[in-house]
């Protein structure tokens, strides 16, 4: 089974987030960037499939040039190659034209199965997967906890507020998969160096024939007027449990009305 | 005026969700809300009542097996149709799992703009967002096309204006391209009548401090006592002490509510990028040091397993 990843470099959720001061964008040059969690989980995922029914492995980026580390990290976990769609033009994409270039890059790549993480950390939209497989005319499995690859058929367990639903498709389909699916592996040394030797191919919007205008500020979609940051919260009043912090809590509570 | 489509969110069980409501109260400063009903057959009557009494002018039923037998791209194909037919002013959906993946199909099929996170909307469209787990506030327009925007579940307080609403039942054909992923099973594990942890106004969570999944339990107690939902922090939910559509957090669901209660839960970034916006938050943990402690309008530091059983005896007492 041919399986391609999508995979985003996002700023360390850990980490103090900022959006630039200049353009409103995510501010990536001062951040400790690193690959959105989620999408380990797709890796592993990908790679169990590939490790039980054969197949190849492949990492799908879209980034700016710093994004070379993420792939290396995420190849290091042990797929074949990576496609790294990288163009200045790039620069400021909505939602909407980002999905266009993913679904065109995945147009050259023949994926029987595209698998990415729910959300990333960064924008937590969660729109990529039905975009892109609204594009491609191919199945949408999101939201999966489990799946189980039988010959061309999927089936997913996707969680839901209620609890889950089972939903089938045949491939080619996109799944994206939460962080209840697996555990990543970590990179051994011997896949690090491994990692090293493995082909990036890097392709332009001229390579996908999307046309500048479509992507970036110019062909974006929404934009943001204007950011701050909002006033971090100072905590209050702190006691001591002596005997009586629990009827302490419920009088807090009660002058605040919620008893 | 015109119109305003909301997409409604309900459930089996309970009906129309509280964010369907915000949804309409918001959508009458907008414009005229009509209510969409995406489901199975007989769906948009089971909610009507309900509908008109915050505000539904009009409500269009799209009812049928097939919309609720395939996963989402049905409900965007539907939804689709309507926004070219009625040109609405704006169309809301909820920022949940489904909300958000029909209006990501609606946005391709329009090739139109999408806000998700919204929490306002002003009349012409300038939407508020929040971002980086609650620490940056981000005012943002659609640029292309009509406002389609997802309104995250506790941004406003739901306000009833009732009126009669027509019901016009929509013609649903789904094409094949929309059958491509077919459910066939749904599974409640949900349970007991505690409200969506998304939804709730007060959010109990219990943290690695809890202990076990036994002791859950005891957190299960204030959730009810405060008619609240019940949350778990990461730690928790991987140490297997509670179900994973209850962790909040970066990773899990983001919640708002009036209320947060916090018990064993040490606050690490991970946790807090989900709670922060809470009204007021309030914690119990036995480090007087914990990072918690930081954003708790009040915090006892003390052992949970006293704290909480008094405070549950307390509450009880004043009822």
């Amino acid at each position: 089974m041919n399986i391609v990843v999508l995979v985003k470099q996002v700023p360390d959720s850990g980490a103090d987030r900022n959006l630039r001061p200049d353009d409103n964008t995510v501010d990536r040059g001062s951040a400790s960037n690193v690959i959105n969690e989620m999408d380990e989980y797709a890796i592993e995922e990908a790679l169990k499939i590939k490790e039980a029914h054969g197949g190849e492995v492949t990492i799908l980026t879209m980034g700016p040039d710093r994004a070379t580390e993420s792939i290396r990290k995420a190849l290091s976990m042990g797929p074949d190659a990576a496609v790294h769609v990288v163009d200045d033009a790039l620069h400021g994409s909505c939602a909407v034209a980002t999905s266009k270039v993913l679904a065109a890059a995945l147009g050259q790549l023949n994926a029987d199965l595209v698998i990415c993480g729910a959300e990333s950390t960064d924008g937590r939209v969660q729109v990529m997967p039905h975009m892109i497989a609204e594009r491609l005319g191919v199945a949408a499995l999101t939201g999966a906890r489990k799946l189980t690859v039988d010959g061309s058929t999927l089936t997913v367990e996707r969680q839901t507020e209620e609890g889950y639903e089972v939903v089938t498709a045949s491939t080619p389909a996109v799944v994206s998969v939460w962080d209840t699916i697996n555990e990543p592996r970590y990179p051994s040394f011997k896949g690090i160096m491994a990692a090293k030797k493995k082909p990036v191919r890097t392709l332009s919007l001229a390579d996908l024939g999307v046309a500048p205008a479509e992507v970036g500020f110019d062909g974006a979609t929404s934009t943001v007027l204007e950011h701050s940051k909002r006033p971090p919260r100072s905590g209050g009043a702190k006691v001591t449990d002596e005997g009586s912090g629990g009827a302490q809590l419920v009088e807090f509570l009660a002058t605040e009305k919620f008893v | 005026m015109s119109e305003v489509l909301v997409v409604v969110e309900a459930t089996r069980e309970f009906g129309v969700k509280k964010v369907t409501l915000e949804m309409l109260t918001l959508a009458r400063e907008l414009g005229t809300p009509s209510a969409v009903v995406l489901g199975g057959p007989g769906a948009a009557e089971a909610l009507s009542a309900k509908l008109g009494e915050y505000g539904a002018e009009k409500i269009y039923a799209a009812e049928s097996e097939e919309i609720d037998g395939y996963l989402v791209a049905p409900k965007a194909t539907v939804l689709a149709d309507l926004v070219k037919r009625v040109q609405p002013a704006a169309v809301l959906l909820a920022s949940a799992q489904e909300g958000k993946e029909i209006a990501a199909r609606l946005a391709v099929k329009l090739d139109n703009g999408i806000l998700t996170d919204v929490v306002a909307l002003a009349a012409d469209g300038t939407a508020t967002q929040v971002a980086f787990a609650g620490s940056t506030i981000v005012t943002s327009k659609v640029t292309k096309g009509l406002p389609l925007v997802t309104v995250r579940p506790n941004s406003l307080t739901p306000a009833p204006a009732p009126a009669t609403p027509a019901v016009e039942q929509l013609t649903v054909t789904v094409g094949e391209a929309d059958k491509l992923a077919k459910v066939v099973d749904r599974v409640a594990e949900q349970k007991g009548s505690r409200p969506e942890l998304t939804e709730a106004s007060v959010v109990v969570s219990g943290g690695r401090g809890v202990g076990n999944a036994d002791n859950f339990k005891l957190v299960e107690e204030l959730a009810d006592l405060l008619g609240g939902a019940v949350g778990a922090s990461r730690a928790a939910v991987d140490s297997g002490f509670y179900p994973h559509q209850f962790q909040v957090g970066q990773t899990g669901k983001t919640v708002s509510p009036q209320l947060y209660v916090a018990l064993g839960i040490s606050g690490a970034i991970q946790h807090r990028a989900g709670m922060q916006t809470s009204k007021t938050i309030v914690a119990v943990n036995k480090d007087g040091e914990a990072p918690i402690f930081e954003l708790a309008d009040f915090g006892v530091v003390g052992d949970l397993f006293k704290v909480v059983p008094q405070a549950a005896e307390e509450i009880r007492k004043r009822k």
